[in-house]
């Protein structure tokens, strides 16, 4: 009987997978097909890819959009990992309800929402000084900061919440100060979650559409943006190249930092238990 | 300088603090405010395209001019009504299909070796790594009348003419299902992950049939994370867009559609102000559920 159930599980997984990866899979094959139709196999050409990296409009796009997210990427840490760090540490303050239910509404909250009530602040404060004055390149980061800040958080809260308290309070009792005790003891262990805060903001400012749609100025492109122009208009095999080369660079990517994470948290846990074991040969005072 | 700045009650547990609480005050809250302030303006002609609520008037008086129309037109024109229930019911009905492909997946990656999880887990989490939309693209090249599912499946001889599939309610649903799955599997496994399973085997060896030893354990110990999994799927597929645009039929109703050519087409930045806060105001109840079991999931894995 319980066999019965793990095929019934294994055939979900089967399925499961072949429904997530089947997409792909075909825009990559797709990708090379020599003739612009889906019906034909045209034969294998990497034609697209050299019809991709001639168009230089789809080449800004994706050179604005790499810049928007460095940017998003590097605020959303700074200010989520502040975020997280408050939430998981700094127990009761005033304000703490207001914070973490701000954190968590970006979450789920609809894109077109959050988009357009940022576009009507940035034209509601367009003549105040400090204030962007044209859209394009900082309104768009200021709204991909605010998106992806709360995935950090999220991150970041819950590294930290499965991670002991005693060595920072062994730290602190030891008269080191907190900003010290920051940079020293926590920062290191919560680096694998920034990294990949880093990595998940990166990516979501990289693919966001809507948001970018409302925030960005009428001459500002961003390759999503592109892409749905192209793609409202029909299957483009170009499109088809691009993707491949998206999914290939975050695939390699992803698995490069699975591996590297793996192992540091293994090293990481070596050395606790060597500690333990240390610790435990001594004799008890 | 230091001292100055601790005589000010401003310390570095408050400086720490503030940056992303006005960050957020300033960048999500306030705009919730501008919005509703615009939802009751008029539109005109020139820069910005709406009304101001406060005018200094000719005789020096300060002019208060709050203009519900949007509201009651929304109120009054079956569209938005329409769209309002349909988009809730797609949201409705997407979440189930989640819940139903999602839940089998969870628990057998939950159940299966632990050498296997980490990698199982890995290629769930990859597609949400690549971009969305190309993703959704990837589905037009599979639903096209001359798309591949039409090829093969004529090319075995079950069907003589090709089914239409794309810009149907059904594409979109595949479309939205697919993109939401991930946000359904993650919460779902690492709730499923904890389990103990001696509850389990001490309810076979009791007599109960594995079915039932699921239905009567498993499965209500997994309400957190089916909660979780289903409002994560739920409240972004209310408001979706992207996905009913490229994949649904022109006269696919959602409400964010809606709200996106109110702004992009018609120019009516009040009439799009006032749809989000409709939409808002529907789905205050799921976000705020969303949030208890955010802040308790964050409290209680603190313990």
């Amino acid at each position: 009987m319980n066999q019965r159930r793990s095929f019934f599980l294994l055939t979900m997984l089967v399925l499961g997978f072949a429904f997530l990866y089947i997409p792909i899979l075909s825009v990559i094959a797709y990708s090379f097909n020599e003739s612009r139709l889906v019906t034909v196999w045209g034969g294998f050409s990497t034609k697209w890819y050299a019809e991709l990296f001639n168009d230089h409009q789809m080449l800004s796009g994706v050179w604005l959009s790499l810049r928007v997210a460095t940017v998003t990427a590097t605020g959303a840490v700074i200010i989520g990992t502040l975020a997280g760090l408050v939430l998981a540490r700094f127990g009761k303050f005033r304000g703490r309800t207001t914070l973490a239910g701000m954190v968590t509404a970006p979450l789920v909250m609809p894109e077109v929402i959050t988009g357009l009530s940022l576009l009507l602040l940035f034209v509601a404060f367009a003549d105040f000084p400090l204030v962007p004055d044209q859209r394009g390149f900082s309104t768009i980061a200021i709204a991909h900061v605010t998106l992806t800040m709360s995935y950090v958080t999220v991150v970041v809260q819950s590294r930290l919440s499965t991670m002991d308290e005693s060595l920072e309070e062994a730290a602190m009792d030891l008269g080191a100060r907190p900003s010290k005790v920051f940079l020293v003891i926590t920062l290191p262990i919560i680096a694998p979650a920034i990294v990949s805060g880093w990595l998940l903001a990166f990516t979501l400012s990289l693919d966001d559409l809507v948001i970018t749609s409302f925030t960005a100025g009428p001459s500002t492109n961003t390759l999503p943006m592109m892409i749905f122009s192209k793609v409202r208009l029909g299957v483009t095999p170009e499109i088809n190249a691009l993707a491949t080369l998206m999914v290939s660079v975050v695939a390699v990517f992803v698995v490069v930092a699975g591996i590297l994470m793996a192992r540091q948290e293994k090293a990481r846990q070596r050395d606790a238990q060597m500690a333990a074991a240390t610790a435990g040969a001594l004799p008890p005072s | 300088m230091a001292q100055l700045l601790r005589r000010l009650g401003i310390t570095g547990r408050t400086a720490v603090i503030a940056v992303p609480w006005v960050w957020l005050l300033l960048f999500f809250l306030i705009p919730f405010i501008i919005v509703l302030k615009i939802s009751f303006a008029d539109t005109r002609l020139g820069v910005p395209p709406y009304t101001p609520l406060l005018e200094w008037g000719q005789d020096g008086y300060v002019n208060f001019k709050m203009n519900v129309a949007n509201y009651l037109f929304i109120l009054k024109e079956s569209l938005y009504l329409e769209a309002f229930l349909s988009s809730l019911k797609v949201a409705a009905v997407s979440t189930i299909l989640c819940l139903l492909i999602g839940y089998p997946m969870a628990y057998g990656i939950a159940r299966s070796d632990a050498s296997w999880r980490n990698i199982l887990l890995l290629l769930i989490i990859l597609p949400f790594w690549t971009s969305f939309l190309v993703r959704v693209y990837a589905w037009i090249g599979l639903l096209r009348n001359n798309g591949l599912i039409n090829n093969v499946l004529m090319g075995l001889h079950i069907i003589d003419e090709p089914i239409v599939m794309m810009q149907t309610d059904f594409a979109m649903y595949i479309g939205i299902v697919y993109s939401y799955l991930p946000f359904m599997i993650l919460p779902l496994y690492s709730n499923l992950e904890k389990h103990d399973n001696t509850l389990l085997e001490a309810a076979v060896d009791l007599g109960a049939t594995p079915f039932r030893a699921f239905l009567k354990i498993t499965l209500p110990l997994s309400m957190p994370g089916i909660i979780a999994g289903s409002m994560l799927v739920f409240i972004p597929a209310v408001g979706e867009f992207v996905i009913p645009r490229l994949l649904g039929g022109p006269d696919s109703l959602m409400i964010g559609r809606v709200l996106w050519d109110e702004f992009f087409l018609n120019r009516n930045w009040p009439m799009a102000s006032a749809v989000a806060i409709a939409l808002l105001l529907v789905l205050v109840i799921p976000i705020m559920v969303f949030q208890r079991f955010q802040e308790q999931e964050s409290s209680g894995a603190h313990r």
